[in-house]
């Protein structure tokens, strides 16, 4: 009973989870200006990052392997923010403003 | 369920690799490259190949794309179109990939238990590893003790390789030029450099790890090389090369260049005065299986030490050159 | 030949068409940096093909953990080889790369037909 209740929420996670990379993926093709495309991105690396693998905990159990992913989640927590800030630090002091109106389309 | 996952990863690859053709900017091609070598890493991994996916990640994407990206900054960074025999060039690739892909019919199909590739030498390693080694990485085995000459040919490719970038750009920053290392890095930049003073010692020791336990998990000497100076190469960026070069100072990585040649070399030396063949091991102690594992330990302990020392000799180089204006 | 046959070559297609790929870069492209890219790339082509001859049906990675003994292991041999090729291929393009800051310090231009029209 209780496996079953946790295998269905694991894979609920993992399903929430792969649809947020899919909208963080489609943000980052169609959204106008840089900084809304790194919102998308950032989508990704955050809560699906914690989706993913807390769902994958779920599948592993108490087992070593938990420790592994944990420790990946806790690596990838905060090194994806991080890349994130010093990506929108570099645009902003090489003179790309966050003005939604302006639409630059180049890529 | 995995061979989609692999299609998949596969597709996006020549997408990539055309991608990369296709761009003018360089700074996107290298960007993508990198891009590339993670997904080759992920290729790799699915084909059951651990250590040479921990190898490409860490050198493919990190350190590879580090060192295109110093030279970037020394030279320029827009490529110039230009249209010159574009036709024929594509004619002819066209024809010689066509041919390649007919060869390939030939081929014994992916996984294929019975190809000839997999009838000779390799069950032999397979079953001799537990009894001559007595440890679990067949991978080690062969890199370390069975294949050693290989890895010593190697090891002195990437010595020469080290000496000639510093034969070409020099040893120390040319006279009179800009550079100063007090003005690079990220230093008023509050986050990244907090996060990352959080992880380098962490990076380090994983560097550590994969090395001396490399004969009983993916890892070795190549692997932990480049994870260290990758390591070394972020606290670089994060905190200016000068701080970088006080930690690690150049006279240090040359040494540990030429050390980690010399004590490879000098393990198959101490060998022949033992009596036996060079880099045979198993004269070293009385116990032949202990013999094979502490000459294993000592030349991957060289490797280690010389490829972190060129990598990084690389790194610092490429960094002291003066800016293009 | 059924679908599953036909994508087991998949690798090898994939392996002829970004080495080509390679070398249409290394010799259509006359910017140098690109040059370079394009062979790294063609030598990561020459990486998949050998990985790809080691990958044995129902296999895993050629660690014998005890209670193993009996399971099919992928072929170490290609896995050595291509290990050692790859940080030798660092080393090689970073030399290529030192060659080429001195081009563009001496002559102002990484473009082939600049530098040989200042010769």
């Amino acid at each position: 009973m209780i496996e079953t209740v946790v295998d269905i929420l694991s894979w609920f996670l993992l399903c929430t989870g792969g649809i947020f990379v899919l909208i963080g993926g489609i943000g980052t093709l169609r959204l106008p200006d840089f900084y809304t495309r790194l919102h998308a991105a950032s989508l990704t690396e955050t809560m699906a990052t914690i989706l993913i693998l807390v769902g994958m905990i779920l599948q592993a159990g108490l087992t070593l392997a938990t420790i592994k992913l944990l420790t990946i989640m806790a690596f990838l927590l905060l090194t994806a923010p991080t890349a994130s800030y010093a990506l929108a630090n570099a645009a902003l002091q090489s003179g790309n403003s966050p003005n939604a109106q302006q639409r630059d389309d180049q890529t | 369920m995995i061979i989609v996952f692999a299609l998949f990863l596969l597709t996006l690859l020549v997408i990539t690799a055309l991608a990369i053709v296709q761009t003018t900017n360089l700074f996107v091609a290298v960007m993508l490259t990198s891009i590339f070598s993670l997904l080759m890493a992920s290729n790799f991994f699915i084909l059951d190949a651990a250590d040479v996916a921990l190898t490409e990640a860490a050198v493919g994407a990190g350190i590879t794309t580090v060192i295109f990206l110093a030279a970037l900054m020394l030279t320029t960074e827009h490529e110039k179109p230009h249209l010159s025999r574009r036709k024929l060039n594509t004619v002819v690739i066209t024809i010689l990939a066509s041919l390649i892909i007919y060869a390939t019919f030939d081929k014994p199909r992916l996984g294929d238990p019975d190809a000839p590739v997999h009838q000779h030498l390799a069950p032999w390693y397979l079953e001799k590893t537990p009894e001559y080694m007595d440890f679990p990485n067949v991978v080690t085995a062969i890199l370390g003790s069975f294949r050693g000459y290989d890895t010593l040919g190697e090891v002195f490719v990437v010595f020469a390789a080290c000496i000639g970038v510093l034969f070409i750009l020099g040893v120390k920053p040319p006279e009179g030029s800009t550079y100063n290392p007090y003005r690079s890095g990220l230093k008023h930049h509050l986050i990244p450099q907090v996060v990352g003073r959080l992880l380098i010692p962490f990076l380090v020791l994983f560097g550590l790890y994969v090395q001396f336990h490399g004969e009983y998990s993916p890892g070795g000497g190549f692997q932990a090389g480049a994870l260290i100076a990758s390591a070394i190469i972020l606290y670089a960026l994060l905190e200016g090369e000068a701080a970088a070069l006080r930690a690690v100072p150049r006279s240090v990585l040359l040494g540990l260049v030429i050390g980690g040649a010399t004590l490879y070399g000098g393990v198959g030396v101490v060998c022949i005065l033992m009596g036996g063949n060079f880099l045979e091991y198993t004269v070293l102690l009385d116990n032949p299986v202990a013999a094979q594992q502490t000459g294993i330990i000592l030349i991957e302990a060289g490797v280690g030490m010389a490829v972190c020392g060129a990598l990084l000799s690389i790194f610092h180089a490429f960094a002291a050159r003066p800016m293009r204006v | 030949m059924n679908l599953l046959e036909l994508l087991g070559y998949f690798n090898y297609w994939v392996f002829a068409i970004v080495l080509m790929v390679g070398l249409y870069t290394v010799i259509a492209k006359i910017n140098l940096v690109k040059k370079l890219i394009g062979l790294s790339i063609f030598q990561s082509a020459v990486f998949l093909m050998y990985i790809t001859m080691d990958k044995v049906e129902g296999g895993t990675a050629p660690i014998i953990l005890k209670g193993m003994e009996g399971n099919v292991f992928s072929n170490p041999l290609p896995q050595v080889l291509i290990l050692t090729a790859i940080v030798v291929g660092v080393s090689t393009l970073a030399l290529g790369l030192a060659i080429v800051v001195r081009i563009y310090e001496s002559y102002g231009t990484i473009e082939e037909d600049e530098i040989l029209d200042a010769d």
